[in-house]
């Protein structure tokens, strides 16, 4: 930045926080209009079964019941898969509505439309749906096997893509390193449980022909693009807002079923359409995440220093691809090699179709599961050459770096700089303190044993080169577009093409703009979250928004101060060459007292009374941003545990993350976004599971079995985000810290625990380790009866 | 339809409601106080917490007739003039809410827990909130905001 950093860096209190915390905010449950009529899904108690007819009437003949729809009487399209990773890729047919076979439980036939919202739910009951049941099959293993009930009969096979990254090195370290381990581990499907669910709104004119939608979404921009195909409602006539957005954590990252009939009964009836979705309806119908299984192989010499680490990978998609699905663990097959530098890489996943929920982004994004493997085998390799976690990793980081740097993944990282993050993740950790008194534990024989957990790690984030996107077989490109307007009374509007829910853009973004323009955080007004204000945009996934985003804004201030310094050089008659952007102002070389605001300019561009030859009044710029690498945040998380070796139970008794995440503009926001990844990474590590029975039914269906951890059990976090590596992929030198707590700590902590009890001879005890898990792990290595739950 | 008489933030209203509708859609849809979220069908997640005769209720667990005769508080009433109450202010300067969905709720709850325990140790204010999920914040911000709000050190212990 050439301005006075005044904010950024600053822990500037948020301007969103007002409406939010008086009860003022508007997310989608409180829009309501005047002839709304609402939405009710038909979901059958089925997870696999042949429809062989549904009965709408007595729905039909209800009070208040305006309609009930079936798959063919909207004339929906298909809904949207952008995603096609490979030329071979089979793509099952997914609709709104399905007319052949209910695949899982989420999978609705019917939707009702009533008066009410208690009308439409109790007609959905009354629908009668006769189906015939089929096996289900929701094991990954099982449903890859040969035999196994087909969920696509078109298809021919559950196993519908097979992505090979394949390999960079000599692939022959593999058989002839001195020192190889091979680990399975087995990661279960999350929920990602937004506390708001989902929920839409759609409306329209019909005789105008346009409509609005308004969605509880992270990506208005991406949902009106591919409902517009969905729908048939030509682009430049739909628009969709998202509103105040509860929580998204990569759920709301899609585009659904019931955005998609919203709009479709909205055009049919002529009237407001509103439908929100239940808890009960969330476990089912909102993708899940995770659920992937990796055999993992690690090729060292004898001191432990990598020479090759190879991951194959079986992944779950669910019953169907969602926007993204396939992609999903693709994305993570560009970080296997962490911070490490290994001379040899095999990447390869296959993907496989189950009776369940589809699975899709959910925070981090094929990365944590990724850095969980990378990071529970970096555990492995220390125990079979005996060296200590701390060292095994220290000695395998690659050097820094501060321009873009191949890496063995293919790609190159913008800038690193490991060793620091280590020393001083272990610094506050006590690291040599800790692991005496876990000697002291171990050496009394005591029933709770202290476990000591490491993680280090790299992410790729900043999605991103729209070149690499098209090159990966991604639909769409990841750039993102802001536009500036300096109003003639010296406000400032900022509309940006990101979208957050709960990531701070308002504040944030603000902070750029006042540094860059010379002008205070209270004058900016950020809007956001509507393709009709704000069109350019590509929305709030992947931790893209600041590195994406927020570049955008500073190329369009760039653009907005040319202008204005050829408008304040004609007034103060000087050469442009003469002025000097400086505190704030451009500033005549040598007199500084000579000098023109930002604001200044704006009112003399307003009323234009004056302007040089040539110049269009109205000061305002608009930039699109394509970033030329992805951004790459990397860091160093320390995990201490406690672990009761008598029930198996598990407390964290110190956390520490320390995160690279380049330039931070606000501190407390970072902070903020480490705390909440930390936390989900955590209840992945030891509480939260999707779990299914043999019938294939989700019996982890409600808030009250699904265990999202509350502030009893997530401990207090020790961060640091000191170091700032500067990303050399843009002239913010921000990377993005949306993900990173959620993909360094779930190893860490299962390194923990996992060390609490290897003195009994455990290895492994299992995500997440509960202490039944943990219990059985512990029972297995006495000898005695238990095994592995 | 049964009809109720109840006080919601100070002020009287007479209406006459279906036997099943719960307080929370009363205050919603009804009395349009949108302030009270609703995240779960379980009385999980607590977004919905409100005061009742000055306890805090999970209003998605209370029939709007189980409050006739009785007084509520929403979040709509905790500011005054515009002027943030300092546990809302606290909130705001410990970066305690992200997306703000769990956020009604939560200072519902943590305003009723100071009135019976004004100098809380962290460990509880953690049990305090056992039944208030926020999947944004860690927690750890919030419960900075509230041992700030009753003047509590950070990490205060017994």
């Amino acid at each position: 930045m050439v301005a006075t950093e005044r904010f950024i860096g600053q822990p500037v209190l948020r301007k969103e926080d007002p409406d939010l915390l008086t009860g003022q905010a508007r997310y989608i449950d409180d829009w309501t209009m005047p002839g709304m009529v609402w939405m009710a899904m038909v979901r059958p108690p089925y997870v696999h079964a042949t429809i062989d007819g549904i009965d709408t009437s007595a729905a039909a003949a209800l009070p208040g019941v305006v309609a009930v729809y079936t798959a063919d009487d909207l004339g929906l399209g298909a809904l949207p898969f952008v995603w096609p990773i490979t030329e071979d890729i089979k793509v099952p047919v997914h609709h709104a509505l399905s007319n052949d076979k209910i695949r899982f439980a989420g999978d609705a036939v019917a939707v009702v439309v009533a008066e009410t919202r208690e009308q439409a739910v109790d007609a959905a009951e009354t629908v009668a749906v006769r189906a015939t049941e089929l096996p289900a099959v929701t094991d990954l293993e099982a449903a890859a096997a040969d035999g196994a009930p087909l969920i696509h009969e078109d298809l021919g096979t559950n196993v519908t893509v097979h992505w090979v990254h394949g390999g960079g090195g000599d692939q022959g370290v593999f058989d002839t390193a001195p020192v190889i381990v091979t680990e399975r581990y087995v990661q279960p499907r999350l929920i990602p449980n937004a506390i708001e669910p989902r929920g839409c709104l759609a409306y329209g004119v019909q005789s105008m022909g346009e409509y609005t939608l308004v969605s509880s979404t992270q990506i208005p921009h991406i949902v009106k693009v591919t409902l517009s195909g969905v729908t048939g409602i030509p682009e430049q006539s739909l628009r969709v807002i998202a509103p105040d957005v509860g929580g998204g954590f990569g759920s709301k990252l899609n585009v659904y079923a019931e955005e998609a009939l919203a709009l479709g009964i909205a055009k049919k009836l002529g009237r407001p359409v509103k439908w929100i979705e239940e808890r009960g309806e969330n476990y089912v119908a909102t993708i899940h995440g995770r659920g992937v299984l990796h055999d993992v192989t690690l090729a060292a010499d004898e001191d432990g220093k990598l020479l090759g680490m190879k991951f194959v990978e079986l992944a779950d998609m669910g019953a169907y691809y969602q926007l993204l699905t396939p992609g999903i663990p693709e994305l993570g097959g560009w970080v296997y090699m962490g911070p490490y530098d290994p001379q040899a890489y095999w990447y390869e996943f296959r993907g496989v179709v189950t009776n369940t929920t589809p699975t899709d982004a959910y925070r981090g994004a094929g990365r944590p599961e990724a850095t969980y493997v990378v990071e529970r085998g970096m555990d492995a390799l220390a125990r079979k050459v005996g060296k200590d976690p701390a060292e095994i990793r220290r000695i395998n980081l690659h050097p820094p770096f501060d321009e873009a740097t191949p890496f063995i993944c293919g790609l190159s990282v913008d800038s690193g700089n490991f060793e620091p993050l280590l020393d001083k993740a272990l610094e506050l950790v006590g690291y040599d303190a800790m692991r005496a008194e876990q000697q002291a534990r171990r050496d009394r024989g005591d029933a709770k044993q202290l476990g000591i957990g490491l993680s280090t790690y790299i992410e790729m984030c900043g999605l991103a080169p729209s070149n690499i996107l098209g090159a990966l077989r991604y639909a769409a490109g990841g750039w993102d577009g802001a536009t500036i307007e300096c109003l003639p009374l010296g406000e400032v509007i900022l509309k940006t093409g990101t979208s957050p829910h709960g990531q701070g853009h308002e504040t944030s973004w603000a902070q750029i703009v006042a540094d860059g323009l010379g002008v205070d955080p209270d004058k900016v007004t950020v809007l956001h979250g509507d393709t009709m204000i704000t069109p350019l945009g590509m929305d709030t996934y992947g931790s893209r928004s600041l590195s994406v985003g927020g570049v955008a804004i500073h190329f369009a201030m760039e653009k907005v101060k040319e202008k204005a310094r050829t408008i304040a050089a004609h007034e103060l008659e000087v050469a442009e060459d003469d002025l000097e952007w400086s505190d704030g102002s451009f500033r005549v070389k040598g007199a500084p007292e000579k000098a023109r605001t930002i604001p200044e300019v704006a009112l003399s561009a307003w009323h234009a009374h004056a302007l040089p030859d040539g110049v269009e009044p109205s000061l305002h710029a608009t930039a699109v941003y394509d970033p030329k690498n992805f951004t790459w945040p990397s860091g160093a998380h320390a995990c201490v545990v406690e672990v009761d070796t008598e029930t198996g139970r598990t407390e964290i008794v110190k956390y520490v993350a320390v995160d690279d995440c380049g330039t931070v503009i606000n501190p407390m926001i970072v902070e903020g976004q480490v705390h909440g990844g930390v936390a989900q990474g955590v209840a992945e590590a030891l509480y939260e599971e999707a779990i299914y029975d043999e019938a294939g039914n989700l019996m982890t269906s409600s808030m009250t079995q699904y265990l999202i951890p509350s502030a009893v059990e997530i401990p207090r976090m020790i961060t640091d985000n000191s170091q700032e590596t500067p990303s050399s992929t843009n002239p913010l030198g921000v990377k993005g810290i949306g993900e990173a707590g959620t993909i360094a700590s779930p190893p860490a902590v299962i390194n923990a625990v996992v060390d609490a009890v290897s003195h009994l001879g455990v290895t492994e005890v299992g995500k997440p380790a509960s202490p039944e898990r943990v219990w059985r792990a512990i029972r297995e290595a006495r000898g005695g009866e238990g095994g592995s739950a | 339809m049964t009809h109720v008489s109840l006080t919601v933030n100070g002020e009287q209203h007479e209406a006459d409601v279906e036997p099943r509708t719960l307080l929370v859609y009363f205050l919603r849809e009804d009395l349009g106080l949108t302030g009270t979220n609703v995240g779960c069908d379980t009385s999980s997640c607590g977004a919905c917490t409100v005061h009742l005769d000055g306890e805090s209720v999970k209003s998605c667990t209370v029939l709007a007739v189980q409050a006739d005769g009785r007084e509520v508080t929403t979040i709509e009433a905790m500011a005054t003039d515009g002027e943030l109450s300092p546990l809302q202010d606290a909130f705001h300067r410990h970066h305690g809410l992200q997306c703000g969905y769990c956020t009604p709720g939560m200072i519902m709850a943590a305003s009723s827990f100071l009135k019976e325990n004004p100098a809380p140790t962290e460990e509880e204010v953690r049990e305090a909130l056992e039944g208030n999920l926020c999947r944004c914040t860690g927690y750890q911000n919030i419960v900075e905001s509230i041992l700030d709000a009753a003047g509590q050190p950070s990490g205060a212990r017994a």
